[in-house]
C-alpha cells in the first residue's frame, strides 16, 4: 500500500507551487474592483458627507464654484447619447454579422470581418478627433451650431458598433454547424434559417454584445467629450450641444479641489453603479438562459 | 408560406443587409482616407523621432513615442502575468460553480465594464495620491494594467475552456501531472486565444486617453524615469486639436502614427495566430 | 512478438510500484486469464450532484481477462470505468462511495497517489483524443512526464508500442506529423498505443470502436483481443457481438428506476448462452435496451 507520504512525486512540488502563485494572483486581481470601489467612495465622501444626495439633483445648476452641484442635465446627457448610439449600432452590427457569415463571399467576408476589427482597434481619441474635424463642421453647416447630441449619437455608434458586431459574429460561428445543415436539410430558406435557427441560438451572445457596447457607450469619454460641445443643459433636441457625466470629469478633474473634486469622484461612483447595474443584468439574463437550455 | 412571398422576404432582406454592410463600412473607409490624405504629407522621420516644439504646432513626436511605449510596458509587465495566473486559476483550479471562482470572475466582469475615466479617478486617488508616484508613467502604466486586465483574463480563460473536456481526461488518465497538462497541451492550446488577448489589452492600452489624463499626465518631454510624467500619443492628439489652436495637421499625423501602430500590431498578432495553428494541425 | 519489453526503464525502483504492480503481465510465456480478482468493486454507489447514477456495485474483475461492460445508454457504465482511476474527481459534483481494490491498493483513499494510479491504469475514450501536436510528442509526452528522457529508449519504446496497434508501418515516416491529421481509425489505435506505452496493467476502453466505421472498428477489435491475457482489459460495449467475439466476462448493467445498477455478471458464455436475469435474456436477444 502506498501512502502519499512516502511517494510524493517530484510534480506534486511544483504542482503546489503553482497552484498558489495563481491563487494569490486571481485574489488580487478579484480584489482590484473592491479596491476601486473603495477609492471612489474614499474619495467621494466628503461630497456625500457636505453636499448629500438629493442636492445633485435639487440644486439649480452646476456652479462647483458656487456650491451648486445639480448633476440631472448631464445624467440626461449621458443616457440620450449612450442609447441613441446602440439604437442605432445594434441593428447595423447585427445585419453585418449575418453578412459576414451568410451573405458576403468568403474573402469578402474576410476583409470585412478583418476591417471591423480594425475599426475596434481605433482609439477612442481619433473617433473624437475625426468627429470634431469632418462630422461636426459638416452637422454645423446643416443646422448649427454642430458640437451636439446628434454628433455624440453617430461617433458612439460608429465607435460601439465593431464591439457588437464581433460579439454577434462570434456567436453566430459558434452555431454548431449541425444545426445550420440540418436546417437546410429541411429545405429552409436563408431567411427562415437566420431567423429560426442563428438567432434563437445567438440572442444571449448578441444581447451581451449589447450591454458590452452600451457600457462603453456610457463610458466613453473622449469622443463625446470631442465633439458634443459640453455645455451643461438637458437637450430638447438633436441638435443641442450636451455635456456628459464623463466628459464634465474629464475637464474639470484637472483643477477640482475639496468638493467639487469629491462630486467628480461621486459622479464617477454613479457612473460604476450603472455599468454594475447592467452588468449584472446581463449575467442574470445568461445564467437564466442557460438553465434553460439545459433543462 | 407561398414561394412567392419567401421570394419577396429574401430579397429584401438581402438588400437590407448589403446595405447595412455598406453603412458599416463607408465611414471605416472615409476616416482612414481621411487621416491618411490630412496625416501623410506631415509625416517624417523627423516628425516621429524629434521633440515637440511650439505646442506640438511644429516639431515631433519622438518623447511621445518613448512615454506611451513606457506606459504600455509598464501595463503589460503588470498585466500579463497577472491575467495569465488568474486565468488558469479560474478554468483550472476552480470548478466552474465554485464561489470563490464566481466571485472573481463576476468582479472581473464588472470590472471590464468600468469606464476608463473611472479608471483614471482611481488611479489618479491610489497611484498619484496613496502611494505617492505623483503623475508619472509609473501611475499611467498601473492605471492601465487594471484596465486591460479583465480583458486579458477573459480571452485567456476562454481559449482555455475551448479545450475539450476529453483532453483533459486523457491527459488526466495518462497520469499527467497538472503543471504538465499546463504547460503542455493547456497552454499550447490556449496560445491563438493568449495572444489575441495580449494584443486586445495592448490595443486598449495604446489606445487610452482618458486614464492617463490624471495620472501620467501632459508633460511632452523626453522622460527620464519612470517617475516622470509622459504624455501618449493619444494625449498628444487630443491636446493638439482642442488646445492647441493650429494644431490640428500635426494632430493628423499623430493619429496617422498612432492608428498605423495599431494596425501592425493587430495583423502581427493575426498573422503569428494564424502560423501557429498551421503548424500545429493541419488545415481542414 | 509484438509485446513491448518489461518495464522496469520507466520506474527504476520497482518496490515504489509494488501496490500498484504486484504482478507483471509481461513475464508470463503465454498470456492467460486467471481466475484471480485484479480490481474488486465493493457497494460502489455514483452520484453526481446528489443525483445517484450507480447503486451497490458489487463485482470482480479477474486479472488479464476481458470484461466487457454492457448495457443500454445511461446506467453508469462510463462512470464506473473513470471511478477506476479516479477520473471521476475531475467531474464537478461527481461522488464516489463504496469500496474500489486494485491488488492491495486502496483506489478510494484519498491518500492514493493518483498520477501513478492512472498510469497503472490507462483508458482510452469514445472519441479518439490525440493531443494537438505531433505522432511522436503524443506518445514521448507521457513516458517524459514518468520520467523517461533517454532518446534511443523513447524511441525503441515508441516503435514497440506502435508495432503493437499495428501502426508502425502507417506512420513511420510521419511520426513528426501532427496527430491530429490522422484517419479516426489511426487515431483511436494511437490513443491506445499512448496509453500502453506506460506499460499499464489494466486497460479501460470506453466505446472504443463505436465512433469509427466496420474496418477500423475491426481491427481495434483485433488488436483489443489481441491484448487478452497481457492487460486486465474492461470494455464498455453496446455492441454485443463485439462483446461476444472478445470477452471473457460479461456485466449486465441496467438503469433501474434511473439509477443504474449491476444485473449479473458471468462468463461471456454463460452470459450468452444460459443468463440467469430476465433482463439480460431481454437485453441479449434485442427484446430491449
Ligand atoms: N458530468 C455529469 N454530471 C451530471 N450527470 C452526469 C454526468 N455524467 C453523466 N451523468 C449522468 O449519469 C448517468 C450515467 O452516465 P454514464 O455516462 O456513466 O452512462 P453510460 O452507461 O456510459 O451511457 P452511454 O452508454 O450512453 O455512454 C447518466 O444518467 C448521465 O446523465
Ligand atoms: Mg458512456
Amino acid at each position: 500500500m502506498i501512502s502519499s507520504s512516502s511517494n510524493i512525486s517530484p510534480h506534486s512540488k511544483r504542482d503546489d507551487l503553482l497552484s498558489g502563485s495563481v491563487r494569490f494572483l486571481a485574489l488580487t486581481a478579484g480584489g482590484l474592483l473592491l479596491l476601486v470601489i473603495a477609492f471612489l467612495f474614499y474619495e467621494s465622501w466628503p461630497a456625500l458627507h457636505h453636499i448629500g444626495l438629493t442636492r445633485f439633483f435639487s440644486d439649480p445648476d452646476w456652479y462647483p464654484t458656487d456650491n451648486s452641484y445639480r448633476l440631472t442635465s448631464m445624467v440626461w446627457g449621458t443616457i440620450f447619447a449612450s442609447t441613441g448610439a446602440v439604437l442605432l449600432a445594434s441593428p447595423l452590427a447585427i445585419l453585418s454579422a449575418l453578412f459576414c457569415h451568410f451573405y458576403a463571399p468568403p474573402l469578402l467576408s474576410r476583409w470585412f470581418r478583418r476591417m471591423v476589427e480594425l475599426l475596434a482597434g481605433i482609439p477612442s481619441v481619433v473617433f473624437g478627433f475625426w468627429g470634431l474635424v469632418v462630422l461636426v463642421p459638416m452637422i454645423g453647416h446643416w443646422h448649427p451650431p454642430g458640437p451636439s447630441l446628434l454628433a455624440g449619437i453617430l461617433i458612439l455608434a460608429f465607435m460601439i458598433m465593431p464591439t457588437i458586431m464581433l460579439v454577434a459574429h462570434t456567436s453566430i460561428a459558434h452555431v454548431p454547424l449541425a444545426y445550420i445543415h440540418s436546417a437546410s436539410a429541411l429545405g429552409f430558406s436563408r431567411w427562415s434559417m437566420m431567423w429560426h435557427v442563428i438567432l434563437p441560438t445567438t440572442k444571449v451572445g448578441i444581447f451581451t454584445g449589447i450591454l458590452l457596447g452600451l457600457a462603453r457607450a456610457l463610458g466613453e469619454t473622449m469622443a463625446v467629450l470631442m465633439v458634443c460641445g459640453n455645455v451643461v443643459q438637458t437637450p430638447s433636441r438633436l441638435f443641442d450641444p450636451i455635456r456628459t457625466l464623463t466628459a464634465n470629469i474629464a475637464l474639470e478633474m484637472g483643477y477640482a479641489l475639496g468638493d467639487h473634486r469629491a462630486a467628480l469622484f461621486m459622479s464617477g461612483l454613479f457612473l460604476m453603479g450603472l455599468v454594475v447595474l447592467f452588468v449584472s443584468m446581463a449575467e442574470g439574463l445568461r445564467h437564466r438562459n442557460t438553465y434553460v437550455a439545459t433543462k | 408560406m407561398s414561394r412567392q412571398s419567401n421570394h419577396v422576404q429574401e430579397y429584401c432582406l438581402t438588400v437590407i443587409i448589403w446595405t447595412a454592410a455598406t453603412m458599416v463600412s463607408i465611414p471605416f473607409i472615409w476616416l482612414m482616407g481621411d487621416l491618411l490624405w490630412n496625416g501623410w504629407s506631415h509625416l517624417s522621420f523627423n516628425f516621429v523621432f524629434s521633440a515637440p516644439l511650439n505646442a506640438g504646432r511644429e516639431g515631433g513626436i519622438g518623447p511621445i513615442l518613448i512615454s506611451t511605449l513606457l506606459l504600455v510596458g509598464v501595463c503589460m509587465g503588470v498585466a500579463v502575468p497577472m491575467g495569465m495566473g488568474t486565468a488558469l486559476f479560474l478554468s483550472e483550479y476552480t470548478r466552474h460553480d465554485h464561489v470563490l471562482g464566481r466571485l472573481i470572475r463576476g468582479s472581473l466582469d464588472v470590472l471590464a465594464g468600468v469606464p476608463s475615466i473611472v479608471f483614471g479617478l482611481f488611479g489618479n486617488a491610489l497611484f498619484c495620491q496613496v502611494l505617492g508616484f505623483g503623475f508619472s508613467i509609473l501611475s499611467g502604466g498601473l492605471t492601465l494594467a487594471c484596465m486591460v486586465l479583465p480583458i486579458l483574463i477573459r480571452t485567456v480563460e476562454e481559449s482555455f475552456r475551448v479545450i475539450s473536456r476529453e483532453q483533459r481526461l486523457s491527459a488526466a488518465a495518462l497520469g499527467l501531472s497538472k503543471s504538465t497538462t499546463i504547460r503542455t497541451i493547456l497552454l499550447p492550446a490556449a496560445i491563438p486565444g493568449l495572444l489575441v488577448g495580449g494584443i486586445l489589452g495592448l490595443g486598449r492600452a495604446i489606445a487610452e486617453t482618458a486614464a492617463l489624463i490624471f495620472t501620467s499626465g501632459y508633460v511632452d518631454r523626453m522622460p527620464e524615469s519612470l517617475m516622470d510624467s509622459g504624455r501618449s500619443l493619444a494625449v498628444h492628439i487630443y491636446d493638439l486639436s482642442m488646445n492647441v489652436a493650429g494644431g490640428n495637421p500635426h494632430a493628423y499625423a499623430t493619429a496617422l502614427v498612432l492608428v498605423s501602430l495599431l494596425f501592425m500590431i493587430n495583423l502581427s498578432s493575426s498573422w503569428i495566430a494564424s502560423r501557429w495553428t498551421l503548424s500545429n494541425q493541419l488545415p481542414t | 512478438m509484438d509485446l513491448i519489453q518489461p518495464t522496469s526503464h520507466i520506474i527504476p525502483d520497482p518496490d515504489k510500484r509494488a501496490g500498484f504492480r504486484a504482478w507483471l503481465p509481461y513475464q508470463s510465456t503465454e498470456p492467460f486469464c486467471e481466475p484471480d480478482a485484479h480490481l474488486r468493486a465493493n457497494n460502489l454507489s455514483i452520484a453526481y450532484h446528489d443525483l445517484q447514477v450507480l447503486r451497490n456495485v458489487t463485482l470482480e474483475i479477474n486479472r488479464g481477462c476481458i470484461t466487457a461492460l454492457v448495457g443500454p445508454s445511461g446506467c453508469g457504465k462510463t462512470s464506473f470505468l473513470m471511478s477506476l482511476n479516479r477520473l471521476t474527481d475531475l467531474i464537478p459534483g461527481c461522488q464516489v462511495s463504496g469500496h474500489l481494490q486494485m491488488n492491495e491498493l486502496d483506489i478510494l483513499a484519498p491518500t492514493t497517489d493518483l498520477l501513478q494510479l492512472r498510469r497503472t491504469v490507462g483508458m482510452i475514450f469514445q472519441k479518439p483524443t490525440v493531443f494537438p501536436f505531433s505522432i511522436r510528442k503524443n506518445l514521448e509526452l507521457p513516458l517524459r512526464e514518468h520520467g523517461t528522457h533517454d532518446r534511443t529508449l523513447l524511441q525503441s519504446t515508441i516503435e514497440n508500442v506502435l508495432q503493437q496497434v499495428g501502426l508502425w508501418h502507417e506512420v513511420k515516416d510521419r511520426l513528426d506529423h501532427p496527430a491530429q491529421a490522422l484517419s479516426g481509425g489511426q487515431q483511436q489505435r494511437l490513443c491506445l498505443a499512448r496509453a500502453l506505452v506506460l506499460t499499464p496493467d489494466v486497460l479501460l476502453l470506453d466505446e472504443p470502436c463505436s465512433a469509427l466505421d466496420p474496418i477500423s472498428s475491426g481491427i481495434i477489435e483485433d488488436l483489443i483481443a489481441s491484448l487478452q491475457g497481457s492487460y486486465t482489459i474492461l470494455i464498455v460495449t453496446h455492441n454485443l457481438a463485439q462483446a461476444r467475439r472478445i470477452a471473457d466476462h460479461v456485466a449486465v448493467f441496467w438503469s433501474l428506476e434511473g439509477v443504474g445498477q449491476l444485473v449479473e455478471h458471468g462468463s461471456a458464455q454463460q452470459i450468452f448462452e444460459s443468463p440467469k436475469e430476465e433482463l439480460t435474456a431481454a437485453y441479449i436477444s434485442g427484446i430491449r435496451g
